[in-house]
């Protein structure tokens, strides 16, 4: 830690960097089989399990195992992205289409820096995250660096030159804005219960995952138990603001052809889907920082009661690695969860999204708001 | 580091600002003042306002200039000649011009900005709590007034945009 | 055409929310997706093929083993997609079939033009050309996808006589009624 932290600044953030690019590829790459595996298992069929490598193959337990959960499809997915022709079509406007994908990444990958991952306990017992940039205001950084993803859409849609994909950018810049002012608001009552009078004020994820790690019964209690309805607001608008199913409205393959992406293939397609899957992974990890705990292994059992049941209290890095292993479980869960919901729920009508946005979610986070902030007033006073 | 920072940041900002003005293209204009507000924003992160940051990404980069693009490519007004204009206009061109010269030219030659020193401002675009102590006791009434405006501008926008009764 | 007014009840709020209904759809998807698969690993396992598929038209033996086509092109003429071809000749010395005039010399299917209609085999005379269990036909050329005599007797195989057409009629010969 020592090493990392004396090496020149510019080092020390391309690094960082360079880490987030070698940890979200590979993780979105597995989600994109995840999903297929998913998605092939609730309509009762294996899903790929095909492709080995040869050397693989005489590999006793392994080898099968690995070929029946599509590990190796996965890697030929990502070689054939990597080898196919570039194609840019010839109506386009070759700047911002090629622009498009690589504009998609930013956001994909610059939101992870705040989010805190995993927390672990000093010599001293107290709690600290890891996460890669500690900024004061951190759910608002995801917020707002996220908001630029809808360029990226946008750009695609409108550089592509086609119907098609316009429509698609159309429609998903309408949808993105429309659902973050839910999104925005459904987090508020819980920072409200956060900053309470007298303590400092924050918008750090960390600061919400700490406050649902107390003791007692409603220091133990995650948000979701405390509040539900500002849970079910931000998981639906999240649906909606990463696009998918049931609001998946910007691709939707039956009306769209592929929406805003219909004129991308090979490595800039790729791009898009790795920016897709690394938003959902981001916004998961929200969720669970805000809602289900954090690194918390269950509601009323914090990180810090686990490790002295566990008797490993005195190890930071051992603690950290099991928070980061919770965490990351509990993503796990919440991107299941995105898949389970997608091949369930059929895709809304674009004018339902729209009314279910502004004539459904908004008034109920409104009111959640207003409920809310009226009983922590009177609680805190 | 912070001045290479600082000079850096301005410099693009005002390269792009006046990319704004100068590119033909409506939707380079538009990616022009996002990338300008991302040099602002870049300048707030160099001053600890992050906050401040954050917001101006939030609004301006996320909403704001994003319905500007939605807007210019639902029109379509893709470059193009722009329209000739009358003589009046080129007249109020030029005295704007002219103003902004005199204003640039006044701070260059004796231009002293009675500045408080830094530690005299007090920083409250970097702390959260102090920023919104301030929003909501010195700053409340240009506040509420904005936010009328905005409701203003929005009923007018719901009105306009109403079709007449039997007149679709 | 008769009206007929439907009463639709109003949606309940629970179930204008729609979360209900997502919950209760999440529920069956679960159990899809712990329950086994229900498809076939395809090369490796075969779907059971029933009685009665229309697979590629192929021809038979009788059950003594000789062929059955008299190369009356029944089956050619009513070929809707004109897949097959036939060129009649004699049939030769000795073979076991010197009660028939005629036997095919050739035979060709296009199976790039059948449609597996089954017209062929029922229109055929002699109950000669059925279309019985091959699905899976494949070839880089257009040539190869014609099927020649040899290897439709050879798919076709022997099939059990079905009706004892010929049997019965000899039999009736034998009893003296000269119907036909
Ligand atoms: S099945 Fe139909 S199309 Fe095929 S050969 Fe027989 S008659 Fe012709
Ligand atoms: S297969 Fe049957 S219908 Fe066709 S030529 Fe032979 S006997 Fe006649």
């Amino acid at each position: 830690m020592d090493v990392f932290l004396n090496l020149p600044v510019l080092v020390q953030v391309a690094l960082k960097g360079l880490a987030v690019i070698c940890v979200m590829f590979p993780i979105a790459g597995a989600c994109s089989m995840a999903e297929r595996k998913v998605s092939a298992w609730i309509q009762s069929r294996p899903g790929p399990n095909r492709t080995i490598l040869p050397v693989f193959r005489w590999v006793p337990v392994v080898g099968p195992f690995l070929q029946k959960l599509g590990a190796f499809q996965l890697a030929a997915d990502g070689l054939k992205f990597l080898f196919k022709e570039e194609i840019v079509p010839g109506q386009v406007n070759r700047l911002y289409f090629i622009l498009a994908p690589v504009i998609a990444m930013i956001p994909a990958l610059s939101t992870v820096t705040f989010v805190p991952f995993g927390a672990s306990i000093d010599h001293a017992g107290r709690v600290f995250p890891l996460m890669l940039a500690n900024v004061d205001v951190g759910l608002l950084a995801v917020f707002a660096v996220a908001s630029l993803g809808i360029y990226s859409i946008i750009l695609a849609g409108w550089a592509s030159n086609s119907k098609y994909p316009f429509l698609g950018a159309m429609r998903a810049s309408a949808q993105l804005v429309s659902y973050e002012l839910s999104l925005t608001l459904s987090v508020l009552p819980v920072f409200l219960w956060i900053n309470a009078p007298g303590t400092a004020g924050t918008m750090s994820l960390a600061k919400a995952v700490e406050f649902q790690s107390q003791a007692g019964f409603w220091g133990g209690a995650w948000f979701i138990i405390t509040m539900p309805v500002s849970a079910l607001v931000f998981i639906i608008a999240l649906f909606a603001e990463t696009n998918r199913q049931p609001f998946d409205m910007p691709e939707s393959e039956s009306d769209l052809v592929g929406g805003f992406h219909t004129e991308y293939g090979a490595f800039k397609w790729a791009l898009f889907f790795v920016a897709e899957y690394s938003n959902m992974i981001v916004g998961s990890g929200v969720f669970v920082l805000l809602f289900l705990g954090g690194w918390n292994p269950i509601p009323w059992v914090s990180l810090a009661t686990l490790a002295g049941w566990l008797g490993i209290a005195g190890h930071p890095v051992l603690v950290g690695a099991i928070s980061i292993l919770i965490f990351i479980g509990k993503i796990l869960a919440m991107l299941f969860f995105f898949m389970w919901v997608r091949w369930t729920v059929p895709r809304f009508r674009y004018d339902q999204v729209m009314e279910i946005g502004w004539k459904k979610l908004l008034p109920l986070a409104i009111a959640n708001l207003v409920v809310y902030a009226i009983g922590i007033a009177l609680i805190q006073k | 580091m912070a001045h290479l920072l600082f000079l850096v940041f301005s410099v693009f900002s005002a390269v792009c600002a006046a990319g704004i003005v100068l590119s033909r293209n409506s939707v380079n204009a538009a990616m022009f003042l996002l990338l300008s507000l991302l040099g602002i924003a870049g300048l707030f992160v160099s001053l600890d306002a992050f906050l401040l940051a954050f917001l101006l990404l939030l609004v301006y980069a996320g909403a704001v200039v994003a319905l500007f693009v939605f807007i210019v490519m639902l029109l379509d007004t893709g470059g193009g000649t722009s329209p000739a204009r009358s003589l009046v206009a080129k007249l109020a061109g030029l005295v704007a011009l002219a103003l902004i010269a005199a204003g640039l030219g006044s701070f260059a030659l004796r231009g002293r900005l009675a500045a408080p020193g830094a530690a005299g401002i007090p920083a409250v675009g970097a702390s959260l709590k102090a920023y919104a102590y301030q929003l909501f006791t010195l700053y409340l009434l240009p506040v509420e007034i904005v936010g009328f405006l905005l409701l203003i501008t929005m009923i007018g926008v719901i009105v306009l945009s109403r079709k007449e009764e039997g007149n679709p | 055409m008769a009206v007929v007014p439907l009463q639709r009840k109003p949606l309940t709020f629970a179930e204008r929310t729609y979360l209900p209904q997502i919950a209760a759809g999440l529920w069956t998807t679960l159990r899809h997706l712990v329950k086994p698969a229900e498809t076939l690993q395809y090369p490796e396992q075969r779907p059971a093929i029933p009685p009665g598929y229309r697979g590629a038209p192929t021809l038979v033996r009788d059950p003594n083993g000789r062929e059955k086509c008299v190369s009356c092109q029944l089956c050619e003429f009513v070929c809707p997609p004109k897949a097959i071809r036939i060129s009649p000749g004699a049939v030769p010395e000795g073979s076991g079939r010197d009660h028939v005039e005629k036997g095919p010399l050739a035979f060709d299917i296009d199976m790039l033009r059948c449609i597996y209609c089954g017209l062929c085999e029922e229109v055929c005379p002699e109950e000669a050309i059925f279309l019985q269990n091959q699905y899976s036909m494949s070839g880089v050329t257009r040539a190869e996808m014609v099927n020649h005599k040899d290897k439709l007797l050879e798919m076709g195989g022997t099939l059990p006589d079905r009706h004892f057409k010929w049997d019965r009629k000899k039999a009736a010969e034998e009893a003296g009624g000269a119907h036909h």
